[in-house]
């Protein structure tokens, strides 16, 4: 405790001393001034000594779990703990779910929009957690298949004229459908080859859909895309804005039943395992293209569903919205809301997206409190936010126990 | 008596090239119904590669490996994907355990059951009654089978988090969920201490017995070997150089030359 008092102002001292010509001193070369602010120093000693101290403090937290872990304690945190209480459970996600409907008739269109494009993020988040999260499938083109879906409705619309509603499960399918054939070639792939092909798609992706101007009007992109349509009313801005809005909560709910109840089923384990160790899987009677190649396709086939919403939306795309950085993103999302974790993915696209959002004001800032937050991440929490719960199971034996679990 | 039981696995001539390196050499081999077989031999023997051609992982340069299912139809290995082996009733563990270390020790087991079930991404996701009942049926027999090898009280615990002794048990449990006929073991006994090499020892004789599960085994403990083990084959630099009963694998002087050595007092 004292040892790391000592330690954090030796090392606040330190950064006075560094930053001192830096902050302290300014020379006005035109009137011939020196202008001493020493005051920053002091912001610099107080914000160094805190940081420092935080600093130990968690290092000295993470050693102290880890040796319980290794006695084979119980590491879970408070909220982890909190989290597997089914009552619980039920009633968090009643208060979320009144939250969610009530959002955007308390704030205006501009909160609607930015609570859309963090749900979209959450929908991504949820499909790409199936192929990287569960089956330990890196993805780095994941966007990909969100520009596919997002293609699919502009082109289908402006051509054929048609609808939202009847592309959202054709851009699913035509999404997944790229998923199933970019799944082949990287079936023996894994880990960093794996990563550096799916990379490669990405961009290929957004090569062509800048240059096939025939097909895709090139850079310019395509306009005019039609809004969700409700039985042909006529809707303005606001009230468009409050209907994407429930369409995308009810699009993000689908989402979460569904991938639950995969997570949870027979074709979840084998991801799992698929993630665990490729060769102890296959020995065990699992096909491994197979595995492979749903997990692929199924975690395509959320970013094709959501894509048709995205262009939907915005009414306009263009290959610039389908950058790798969206894929950072979406990786970031699912690496720091906790691997395979669904609620852990929520939170992290929330965080990820809203935080941005909501602090414009140091937006020159916003790249670097984004690394430092994922370093500091992996330093202290690499399991992620939440990371995955087990489900638990109900069994009778056939002798008397003594402890069941 | 032997002569008379059924042939399970009959593996004729297999030779296994790593480009220059052969590493086995024409290895004749058969395990009949009932048996515990062994298969021994010096550090890098080929062993292991034997056994990763015979399940699949790798695909042997020559020979035959066939596999006579009781009742049913001879089935030839060679080149099969090892998913594929093990839905045919040849299951196996690993010399370095391969357990999912995330998953719990009850979702090891279940894994196992895979092939023998069968709800696809549909069917999970509408999830009615038959998927419900599988689920349950798969939860209940993965159960049953760690009690069998005396797991049930860290059904819900990690893998990893388990002691060394019992990691290797879960490696035989999860391997017979996938309901085989051949059992092939590497190394079970590997980093066990007496106490629990003696309790593994009757593991395997109760699953031979009661499940009526033939076994291969490689292993380097002798006493376990010579305990339980009939007939045993030795190898050495990938060719078979003996087999018999474990009374005449200690006699024969090749066996006695190339593997034990000075140690034994023939």
């Amino acid at each position: 405790m004292l040892q790391n008092f000592k330690q954090s102002l030796l090392a606040s001292v330190w950064f006075v001393f560094l930053t001192f010509p830096l902050m302290a001193v300014r020379v006005n070369t035109t009137d011939q001034i020196v202008t001493w602010r020493l005051m920053n120093l002091v912001w610099v000693a107080i914000g160094s000594f805190v940081l420092s101290y935080v600093w130990r403090f968690m290092l000295e937290r993470q050693k102290t779990r880890k040796k319980v872990d290794e006695e084979g304690g119980d590491t879970r945190s408070k909220l982890q703990i909190l989290l597997e209480d089914m009552s619980f459970r039920y009633k968090a996600m009643g208060v979320l779910l009144v939250l969610a409907l009530v959002f955007p008739l308390v704030f205006d269109t501009y909160q609607s929009n930015i609570m859309i494009s963090a749900l979209i993020y959450v929908v991504l988040g949820l499909g790409l957690n199936i192929s990287v999260g569960l089956a330990g499938l890196l993805d780095l083109g994941y966007v990909a298949f969100f520009g596919v879906g997002a293609y699919t409705f502009a082109l289908l619309n402006h051509h054929f004229d048609l609808g939202f509603w009847m592309t959202l499960p054709i851009g699913g399918i035509i999404g997944c459908l790229f998923g199933v054939v970019l799944g082949f070639p990287i079936l023996r792939l894994r880990g960093d080859y794996l990563a550096i092909v799916t990379l490669g798609f990405g961009m290929i992706f957004k090569v062509v859909m800048e240059n096939w101007d025939s097909l895709s009007f090139g850079p310019s992109g395509i306009a005019n895309i039609d809004k969700p349509g409700l039985f042909g009313m006529d809707m303005n801005l606001a009230g468009s804005t409050i209907y994407i809005y429930y369409i995308m909560i009810a699009l993000v709910i689908f989402t979460i039943l569904i991938t639950n109840r995969l997570k949870n089923s027979r074709i979840g384990r084998a991801w799992i395992a698929l993630r665990e160790d490729e060769i102890a899987c296959v020995a065990m009677g699992i096909d491994m293209a197979r595995t492979k190649l749903s997990a692929y396709a199924l975690g395509a086939f959320w970013a094709g569903m959501v894509g048709v919403l995205f262009a939907s939306k915005t009414t306009f795309i263009n290959p610039a919205s389908f950058t790798f950085m969206e894929s950072a993103i979406i990786l970031s999302i699912v690496v720091l809301g906790g691997m395979g974790s669904i609620l852990g993915v929520i939170l992290g696209a929330f965080i990820l997206i809203l935080l941005p959002e909501y602090l414009r004001a140091f937006s020159e800032y916003r790249m670097l409190a984004f690394g430092a937050a994922m370093v500091i991440m992996m330093i202290f929490r690499p399991q992620g936010i939440i990371s995955g719960l087990r489900q638990k199971y109900e069994y009778k034996g056939t002798k008397d126990l003594t402890n069941n679990g | 008596m032997a002569e008379k039981k059924h042939k399970l696995l009959e593996v004729k001539g297999l030779t296994m090239d790593f480009g220059g390196l052969r590493a086995v050499d024409s290895v004749t081999l058969e395990v009949h119904e009932g048996e515990i077989a062994a298969l021994i031999g010096p550090n890098g023997a080929g062993k292991t590669t034997f056994f990763n051609c015979v399940t699949g992982i790798y695909n042997p340069t020559k020979g035959d490996i066939l596999l006579h299912p009781k009742g049913l139809e001879t089935r030839r290995l060679n080149g099969l994907k090892p998913n594929k082996v093990t839905e045919m009733g040849l299951a196996r563990t690993f010399q370095n355990i391969r357990l999912f270390s995330d998953m719990t020790v009850l979702e090891n087991v279940m894994i196992g059951r895979h092939c023998r079930t069968k709800s696809g991404i549909f069917r999970s996701i509408v999830r009615g009654k038959s998927v419900r009942e599988e689920e349950q049926f798969i939860v209940e027999s993965s159960y049953q089978l760690l009690e069998k090898v005396g797991l049930q009280d860290f059904a819900n615990e990690f893998s990893k988090n388990l002691p060394y002794g019992a990691q290797r048990r879960l490696e035989i449990a999860r391997a017979m969920a996938t309901e085989p006929f051949l059992l092939l073991l590497d190394e079970p006994a590997a980093g066990m201490n007496p106490q629990e090499t003696s309790d593994l020892d009757q593991l395997i004789c109760k699953i031979s017995e009661e499940e009526e599960i033939a076994i291969l085994l490689i292993e380097h403990d002798m006493k376990l070997v010579m305990n339980i083990s009939n007939p045993i084959y030795v190898m050495e630099y990938g060719k078979k150089i003996a087999e018999g009963s474990p009374q005449e694998i200690k006699d024969n002087p090749k066996v006695i030359e190339a593997y034990l050595g000075e140690e034994t007092d023939a």
